[in-house]
């Protein structure tokens, strides 16, 4: 075989003048292009926000951004855990419906007079065994996780009606302080405990994708998961341990989305796992997996929460025009997504 | 690649590293290992040899616990081991590098190499520790990249040898090369064996595959050959001639190659009425310049040329997987509009393309639903085809492809390399075309399956078919052509009678005018 790559050769890198030295394909650019998404998502974000800025008054505030936060709180919480699902290539389809199993299972223990720690171990214990239960059925039977999550979504919600197809409110003092709590931060803008505690999980959740091997593992999987398996990685065990942060999350948001709302009802978050998906996806996650941050998750929930906020902001706009947004956007990235891609190979 | 050749003294001694024992391994419909004896010493470099479908990959993954064994034992440095996933093997020690590059694309180069052992500090992975690492390991088997760098930035050469990489990291007792050199080039050919040399003299015992008989009588110390999925024998490569080494693989004397050129040789197409396939300056900017072809039927026609001089760029606007910006088609003296796969199809042509696994056989269906697939295709989705005939039909070409297992039931997945090419084969035979072409229907399978197709595509055109075909390898098209078209920077040059033609002919043609391209060898 006579080789047709062409070797040039490259003065700086090489000691030795027979082995073949190759740059990589790319160009140098100032951003590696893996941030490229998250970066174009982060100038999204900030040209929308400067656009309602420059439109309105009081837009263009540090607590409008602060607000963005608390209104979303639950929403970055939910993004998080389904990017870990998406970066492996799967997708989880019953975060929504355990955020409203969650909010009913708070009210209704609540009501029956648990104690509020008892009962925020119980809904998180909840969520992250039904993750953990969809993980083990997915992996083990290796069924798609659209199906296996689809059905987790419909018995989430049928248990949630299950307790009662009532809303019931929540008077609990702990979770009424959740609610109305503040953190003042220096300039005067207050953010919840929800904010506090959504930024967390996101700052464990980048500590644990980039700097542990279960997290680097998430990405091969993602990458290819039969190369993954051959090189000897547990991808069994990632396979499930992702719904099951997924569940977990699911969970925790349902906490928090019931600090924000105050009530249980089985009716809460329909189709918030779509606006989690979203989210993700706006976010430069890759569908198909093996690529994405959870920076750009949160950067996607902005987006979705600074178009709510422009149509409220201008008033004469119905709601609805926040979903023709949300999927003009999504279809945008999707695409763009797809174009990146077929550079790539 | 011709320095002390097969002069190594087998530096091995002691008690097997790896021992296997009645190994049998059985898919749905296929044996693919029956009671298969393998040992493997420190020290070595031990060549496993086989045509397509002996049973190599399987055996190898019994070893690396990717498929598990249905009888046999294996055993690893003297303890009987039953592996359920490679990533035990890997803990024993046992390291692999496949032939499709398993490693995953989206992580650095460093990751891909340190995956699951990453350097940790305090819990969390130590990104720099980790590439200075992976510089560590590309520095020793001389390869100078950034170990920061995307793996997929990099060309396929590159990342199998990073793959090997990965393997030498562990510091393996057994260290598995399955066909680590096709994507290879010389001088990387070159490099890697001396990193297989280094590494047996240090005691790591090397299992070798590969389908370039130079590589294996170059590094290999011992030889096991399988074939049909069993066991043939174990030898030192010293004692083997090659010419022994492939009647073992085989299982046959070589004679019948010969008898093909005379066989082929022997029928005549007649070329006074109408062709088949008549193009009239057929071209596309950018693919290939402007030219006319005529194929008659019951003629061969072969294409001649470098890899990218236009063959299959030609081929494909006959087909119409490009579409053609000029020219005229006739087929049979009927003017036809290609403009897609499908328009071509029902003109009759059918196209067995270069690229086998995009090639659209339904791995898990059938070889009798694949084939079945493609007769109803061929006939729209209104008229069914009659049972019996659908029978018939299958019969005939399982036995005409000689595909192995002759069972039409077989799933295409559990099927060899080479068997499925029999089986794309089939899929356009039964469409009845008029005109085949096929675009490197032989290459990279072994020198039994290439006589069949040679034999078969001589048959054919016998029979009346009119065929195209395109080769890498200038003596095979020449063997099988009545014409040759030789075609040099996207322009046909030339077209010679295949019978008168020498191959020194052909490439003084290429090499006329040329602007000092270097000529492409093919190895196998």
């Amino acid at each position: 075989m006579m080789s047709a790559n062409v070797t040039t050769p490259t003065p700086a890198t090489t000691s030795d003048p027979v082995a073949p030295v190759r740059k990589p394909a790319t160009k140098g650019s100032l951003v590696p292009p893996r941030l490229l998404p998250v970066l174009a998502t982060f100038v999204l974000f900030v040209l929308m926000f400067g656009t309602g800025a420059a439109r309105y008054e009081n837009f263009g505030t540090a607590q409008t951004v602060a607000n963005l936060l608390i209104d979303n709180s639950f929403l970055i919480v939910l993004a998080v855990g389904m990017t870990f699902v998406i970066l492996t290539g799967g997708i989880d389809l019953s975060v929504g419906s355990v955020v409203a199993l969650s909010t009913m299972v708070a009210a209704w223990g609540l009501q029956a007079g648990l104690p509020a720690p008892l009962i925020v171990l119980l809904v998180l214990a909840t969520g992250t065994v039904f993750g953990l239960l969809q993980g083990l059925i997915i992996q083990r039977f290796d069924i798609q996780p659209f199906i296996v999550t689809l059905a987790g979504m419909f018995l989430a919600r049928g248990l949630a009606f299950l307790i009662s197809a009532e809303s019931i409110s929540i008077k609990d003092e702990t979770f009424r302080g959740m609610s109305g709590g503040a953190v003042t931060l220096p300039g005067d803008i207050v953010i919840t405990y929800g904010v506090v505690i959504a930024l967390t999980v996101l700052a464990i959740a980048a500590y644990v994708l980039h700097r542990t091997r279960f997290g680097r593992t998430v990405y091969a999987v993602g990458g290819n998961e039969h190369s993954a398996m051959l090189m000897g990685l547990n991808t069994a065990r990632v396979k499930v341990g992702v719904y099951t942060i997924s569940g977990f999350c699911a969970s925790l948001a349902g906490l928090l989305f019931s600090f924000y709302m105050l009530s249980g009802n089985a009716l809460h978050a329909v189709g918030m796992e779509l606006d989690a998906i979203a989210a993700v996806v706006i976010g430069g996650t890759l569908l198909a997996g093996g690529a994405g941050y959870v920076v750009g998750s949160l950067l996607g929930v902005l987006v979705l929460g600074t178009i709510q906020t422009l149509i409220n902001f201008d008033g004469t706009l119905s709601s609805w025009w926040t979903k023709i947004f949300i999927g003009a956007l999504l279809l945008a990235f999707i695409v763009l997504q797809r174009a990146a891609l077929r550079r790539r190979q | 690649m011709t320095e002390a050749a097969t002069a190594q003294k087998p530096s091995s001694t002691g008690a097997p590293v790896v021992e296997m024992r009645g190994i049998s391994i059985e898919f749905p419909g296929v044996k693919a290992l029956q009671d298969v004896d393998f040992r493997l010493l420190p020290g070595e470099v031990h060549a496993l040899m086989g045509e397509n479908g002996a049973g190599k990959s399987t055996l190898i993954k019994a070893l690396t616990g990717v498929y598990t064994i249905d009888s046999g034992q294996i055993r690893v440095g003297g303890a009987p081991v039953s592996f359920a996933r490679p990533a035990e093997a890997q803990a024993a020690g046992v390291s692999t590098v496949y032939q499709e590059v398993n490693l995953c694309a989206n992580l650095t180069v460093a990751e891909n190499i340190l995956l699951g052992r990453e350097p940790r500090k305090a819990g969390a992975i130590d990104g720099r520790a980790m590439r200075a690492r992976a510089r560590e390991v590309l520095t020793s088997i001389g390869l100078h990249i950034d170990p920061a760098s995307t793996l997929s930035t990099h060309p396929i050469a590159v990342q199998q040898l990073v793959a090997i990489a990965r393997a030498v990291a562990v510091d393996a007792s057994v260290l598995i090369l399955d066909e680590p050199t096709s994507s290879l080039d010389a001088d990387e050919v070159a490099e890697l064996f001396r990193i297989m040399r280094t590494l047996r003299d240090k005691g790591t015992a090397i299992l070798f595959v590969s389908h370039f008989l130079d590589q294996v009588y170059e590094i290999s110390d011992r030889m096991t050959v399988l074939r049909n999925g069993k066991l043939v024998g174990e030898y030192l490569t010293a004692e083997l001639s090659r010419l022994d080494l492939i009647s073992a693989m085989i299982g046959r004397e070589l004679g019948e190659m010969d008898a093909l050129a005379r066989m082929t040789a022997s029928h005549e197409a007649d070329s006074s009425r109408v062709p088949t396939l008549r193009a009239r300056g057929l071209g596309r900017v950018g693919s290939i310049e402007p030219m006319d072809l005529d194929v008659h039927a019951g003629e061969v026609v072969g294409l001649a040329g470098l890899l990218g001089s236009g063959r299959t760029e030609l081929v494909r606007l006959l087909f119409g997987a490009d579409r053609p910006e000029r020219g005229t088609i006739e087929v049979d003296g009927k003017p036809v509009s290609i403009r897609n796969p499908r328009n071509a199809i029902a003109a009759g042509i059918a196209f067995a393309s270069e690229d086998r696994k995009g090639e659209g056989l339904i791995a898990d269906l059938s070889i009798r639903d694949n084939l079945v697939l493609a007769m109803q295709a061929s006939r729209g989705w209104a008229r069914p085809v009659p049972r019996r005939l659908k029978d018939e039909l299958i019969e005939k070409y399982i036995e005409l492809l000689d595909i192995r297992p002759a069972n039409p039931d077989a799933l295409i997945r559990n099927l060899s390399g080479g068997n499925q090419q029999k089986v794309i084969l089939a899929r356009w035979l039964v469409t009845q075309p008029k005109l085949l072409i096929l675009d490197e229907p032989t290459r990279g399978i072994d020198i039994g399956a290439k006589a069949q197709i040679m034999k078969l595509v001589a048959t054919l055109a016998a029979e009346g078919m009119a065929v195209i075909f395109i080769s890498a390898e200038l003596e095979e098209v020449l063997r099988i052509s009545d014409r040759v078209v030789v075609l040099r920077d996207r322009q046909k040059i030339a077209e010679l009678e295949g019978r008168s033609a020498s191959v020194n002919d052909v490439m003084s043609l290429i090499a006329s005018h040329s602007d000092g391209s270097t000529l492409e060898r093919n190895a196998s």
